[in-house]
């Protein structure tokens, strides 16, 4: 851009700068958000959102109490996934399971034993609350687990193998030991960012239009791009700051490794934090008072961030028209780059689609920006 | 406490909130487009999940199995993979969620009656999908062992696990998402139009001026929670609707206790929204504080991930949000068919929660120093 080479133009801007910072130094709010923010949601994120199921309260109903039942339930008793409550009426246990005090009953009726030896069809049944229906199938698949152990157990004590014919053997890469943490922390890092950054910037022109020192600024022969640069730069760098102590955060306190390079991760952060930035820029140039800027940042960031960007839900199994929509939420992006730089490596194919993806996006917001700023008044 | 007042304060109020265009908008169009689109978004139920095939067999067992891995709508078959070198890309790229390496004895093995073992290679980016799809997997093996075994006239796999859901037979996950999004909108917009209402009219100077009308401090804060309650309960019955008419999620329990339900919560969250704006000096520092709060409010509900898998002191704090206690009514209303008693454990807190944080917000009208 030629207006920067000139050196009039570089000294407007190095005010520009200046002025902001010397406004964030005095309200320190800018900085909590940017600093304290961050650490305290992925702490509590981090230590709060998880997907693996520990110490469920199960139900285990045994009618007629026997060394069968008893090692199964012992079997149940090991098992990290369960802390089992014995009934020994099904009546009980269905009250207890109405009431959410169980998540699940296992019912071993009175013929137990007796079905076992028989090889009869089921002499045990399962009973779970399917409201939260991830949850459901993930304590069926658990209890699956359990008995299907139990069972070539006691296959094996009799020297006898299960008559499984054709039996599925997994190989997760990645992430072989299943921790949901391991792909949470690093979403959460995206959602958490795309707050920050548009919250730094969301309401700063806005600011400046609603106490009339727009117009203030509209005198000074500041130009707009100069203007622009002004506002994103020391919420740049403070954004960054920021990023890369949840980076750490996420590195050391969580444990999520990190197999791709750390400076591509950096570089990537950099482009992201950018797009967050301009996000709320064009938010605040759009609201024209705080007021709406503060509404519109709240509903369009956080729930879209939350929401579209896979970071939980997976995004293939979304109707088309909606995996359409996800295409511009920006965490969208970050969060496939985010996942792949931590648990996979540097693939390049990833990182350099979805980099793409997140400079274009950027290259779109910049352009509404400058379309949208002006310095005259209505 | 003078009607005349109370109302003449809640129409500023509304007109305050609808006579700018813009926050206009805000109110009406995203919490609407956020529950269509939210409502087909969020979702843990995995349609199509891209499946590559590396076949090294070639009997006809193994087609079969192929086959039906083919008639369900879980998977989709993207490709088939050849040589061991071809399955990294595909799964690093994320072009295929799982391949699927049946091995060149494997229908021999079978016809000569043994144990034989497929190898699966998930993405693991995604622990929670990958399981998921491996236990649709798992179940398509299950009816092909017991087919297997029928035909061939053997001894039936071991004793099956009868599984039985209540209140969400086929498990959709929908019904569990669309109710606590009727929450979760709910949520954002009371604190949306409260948040900012008090100290926005601090940073104006229309406070002051409030203050010195006839009007009390109970009235004032009567006045500027009533709206909040008002635009809740609409927006709330509207996306109720939806939830029944467009997305089909059954009605089980009673409305009343529903409703009582959404009284209170709405109480505790104009409740939280006005003291976040009479404890903030500047507008900007409101959004802060309404952000500050909606966020963890929202994460840590439960609305996606289970309470009970958190760190204990995570769950100790997590009473204190409103949503956590309303999204359990109102998934227990919705499926479970919850009547007032069942649900006593949750209201008290919400109505607990509101009563204190009105009081604190009606006390930092008068006492916040500037």
């Amino acid at each position: 851009m030629p207006v920067f080479t000139d050196k009039l133009a570089r000294m407007r801007l190095r005010g520009m700068v200046r002025k902001e910072f010397l406004q964030i130094w005095r309200d320190p709010s800018s900085i909590a958000v940017a600093f304290i923010l961050p650490i305290v949601l992925l702490f509590l994120f981090g230590y709060g959102v998880s997907l693996d199921a520990r110490d469920i309260p199960l139900g285990l109903v045994v009618e007629q109490p026997d060394g069968d039942t008893a090692s199964l339930v012992g079997a149940f008793r090991r098992s990290d996934y369960f802390s089992p409550v014995i009934y020994h009426s099904i009546q009980q246990a269905q009250v207890d399971l109405a009431q959410r005090k169980i998540d699940g009953v296992l019912w071993l009726r009175s013929n137990f034993s007796r079905q076992l030896l028989d090889g009869g069809e089921s002499p045990i049944a399962l009973r779970v609350n399917g409201v939260d229906a991830n949850q459901a199938r993930l304590i069926e698949g658990y209890v699956q687990g359990v008995w299907l152990t139990w069972l070539s157990h006691q296959a094996g004590l009799q020297g006898d193998v299960l008559p499984l014919p054709a039996v599925l053997e997994q190989r997760v890469w990645f992430n072989s030991a299943l921790i949901s943490r391991q792909f949470l922390v690093p979403g959460l890092l995206a959602v958490i960012m795309t707050l920050i950054g548009s919250l730094l910037t969301s309401m700063v022109v806005a600011r400046e239009w609603e106490r009339g020192t727009m117009e203030a600024l509209m005198v000074t022969p500041i130009r707009i791009p100069e203007l622009l640069l002004g506002k994103l730069i020391p919420y740049f760098i403070l954004g960054m700051g920021g990023m890369l102590l949840t980076v750490l955060l996420a590195r050391w306190q969580f444990a999520v490794p990190l197999r791709g390079s750390f400076w591509l991760l950096l570089l990537c952060s950099a482009i992201f934090m950018l797009v967050a930035l301009a996000m709320g820029l064009l938010i605040s140039i759009l609201a024209k008072n705080q007021f709406v800027a503060g509404q519109i940042a709240i509903v369009i960031t956080f729930l879209p961030a939350f929401i579209l960007s896979g970071f939980i839900f997976d995004i293939g199994s979304m109707p088309a028209a909606i995996q359409v929509i996800t295409h511009i939420v920006p965490a969208r992006y970050f969060v496939a780059i985010l996942q792949t730089l931590f648990l996979a490596g540097n693939l390049w194919p990833v990182v350099l689609a979805n980099t793409g993806a997140m400079l274009l996006m950027l290259l779109i917001f910049l352009l509404l920006v400058r379309r949208k700023a002006h310095k005259h008044l209505e | 406490m003078v009607l005349q007042h109370i109302f003449a304060l809640i129409i500023k109020e509304f007109l305050a909130l609808v006579r700018d265009k813009r926050s206009r908008y805000v109110l009406i169009g995203p919490p609407i487009a956020q529950l269509l689109i939210f409502g087909y978004a969020a979702s843990f139920d995995l349609n199509d999940v891209p499946l590559a095939i590396y076949n090294e067999d070639s009997g006809a067992t193994a087609r079969q199995l192929i086959s039906q891995i083919e008639g369900s709508p879980n998977f989709q078959i993207v490709g088939q993979v050849h040589r061991d070198a071809d399955i990294a890309p595909l799964i690093n790229e994320r072009q295929a969620l799982l391949v699927l390496h049946i091995g060149p004895r494997f229908s021999a093995d079978l016809l000569l009656g043994r144990s034989v073992s497929l190898q699966v290679i998930l993405d693991g980016r995604n622990s929670n999908t990958a399981m998921i799809a491996l236990s649709y997997l798992r179940g398509i093996l299950f009816d092909f062992n017991r087919n297997w075994a029928v035909q061939r006239g053997q001894r039936g796999p071991p004793a099956v696990l009868e599984v039985r859901a209540w209140y969400n037979k086929n498990l959709v996950s929908r019904w569990f998402i669309v109710p606590g999004i009727v929450g979760l909108l709910t949520l954002v917009v009371t604190l949306v139009v409260t948040a900012l209402s008090v100290a926005r009219e601090r940073e104006a100077g229309t406070f002051d001026q409030l203050l010195v009308t006839p009007l009390r401090p109970v009235e004032i804060l009567v006045g500027k929670a009533l709206p909040g309650v008002i635009i809740g309960i609409i927006e709330a019955s509207f996306i109720i609707l939806l939830a029944l008419y467009w997305f089909d999620v059954p009605l089980r329990g009673s409305v009343g206790a529903l409703y009582l339900g959404l009284l209170l919560f709405l109480l505790s969250a104009v409740g939280i929204g006005l003291m976040i704006s009479a404890f903030a000096v500047t507008q900007q520092q409101a959004v802060l504080g309404a952000f500050l709060f909606l966020v963890p409010a929202v994460i840590l509900s439960g609305f996606a991930t289970p309470i009970a898998n958190m760190l204990e002191t995570v769950q100790w704090l997590i009473y204190l949000d409103p949503l956590r206690y309303f999204l359990i009514v109102v998934r227990g209303v919705f499926l479970e068919g919850d009547s007032y008693r069942l649900l006593l454990d949750q209201y008290w807190p919400m109505g607990l929660i509101g009563l204190v944080s009105l009081v604190l917000a009606g006390w930092l009208f008068r006492h916040r120093s500037y």
